[in-house]
């Protein structure tokens, strides 16, 4: 094994037993932290694959927001830290069934996959992302800035209190 | 693959300072504990009453506003590394994207969401 290789079995790991905790942890919030350690090891993955952009993304957006929004969610709900969350039983057989059909669609996939490799290091992918944005897509950029400007706009109404509504 | 090695140390010295800032601490330190010390602010206001209650809605307006500008400044980086290739052209395109959410940014503000 390469050191890469090392690297890769210590990110899965972390992102396949944090994912866990955030499953069968009882309460709520130990879920929202062990999200933190599933996002991060995602990331790492994303480096691994020579994604940077995004690995740098899903730090600045989930590690970074996402998660903290979800806390603040967590802390907006009511009584929810008393809240003991149990397995439902009553689900596990049905449950059990979606789990293996997907993980065996997903594993066929990847197995079948006839997965190009390029034989080199992956460049650096930010500066190519930035030419395209600002040149072939520059539509669809402009138009992800539309897209945050109607969720500004809606994340102010759906707060607003009702006498300003 | 750009080097990641400078990431690397950089946490290790982060994770490293936090060890022995800890360590250090409990080796070297002689803990006498009062009342007053243990207190969760040991100057400045006395909690009231638990923090296991519900936090205002506000605080969350504020944080989907943090994620959104977070987005923003997400886009950001592929511009910074190509906009001296560019020149005015990707100034101008930043500008536009920029300018939508400056809109976004005067509404939020005109309509008091960051009132507190």
């Amino acid at each position: 094994m390469t050191a890469a290789d090392y690297v890769f079995w210590v990110f899965a790991t972390a992102t396949v037993v944090s994912g866990a905790v955030v499953v069968f942890a009882r309460s709520l919030i130990y879920s929202a932290f062990a999200l933190l350690f599933t996002f991060f090891g995602v990331a790492g993955l994303y480096v691994l694959l020579g994604a940077d952009f995004l690995a740098a993304t899903q730090l600045l957006i989930y590690v970074g927001g996402i998660l903290v929004l979800l806390l603040f969610g967590v802390m907006l709900t009511h009584r929810i830290y008393d809240l003991k969350l149990r397995t439902e039983k009553t689900q596990l057989g049905p449950g059990l069934i979606v789990a293996a059909g997907i993980f065996i669609i997903f594993a066929n996939a990847a197995l079948i996959t006839e997965w190009p490799t390029v034989g080199r290091e992956p460049a650096p992918t930010t500066k190519e992302i930035g030419r395209l944005f600002l040149g072939e897509y520059l539509l669809a950029f402009e138009a992800a800035s539309v897209l945050l400007l109607v969720a500004l706009i809606g994340a102010a109404m759906i707060v607003r209190r009702k006498k300003d509504a | 693959m750009p080097s990641y090695l400078p990431i690397v140390i950089l946490g290790a010295i982060a994770l490293g300072f936090g060890v022995f800032v800890l360590a250090a601490s409990h080796i070297i330190g002689r803990p006498r504990p009062d009342a007053r010390k243990l207190s969760t602010y040991e100057c400045g206001m006395p909690p009231v009453g638990t923090a296991r209650e519900r936090f205002p809605i506000k605080f969350y307006l504020v944080c989907m506003l943090f994620i959104l500008f977070d987005v923003e400044t997400a886009f950001f980086y592929p511009w910074a590394l190509v906009m001296d290739t560019l020149g005015i052209y990707g100034l101008m395109a930043m500008g536009t994207f920029f300018l939508v959410l400056a809109v976004g940014f005067v509404y939020e503000w005109k309509v008091g969401a960051m009132d507190w």
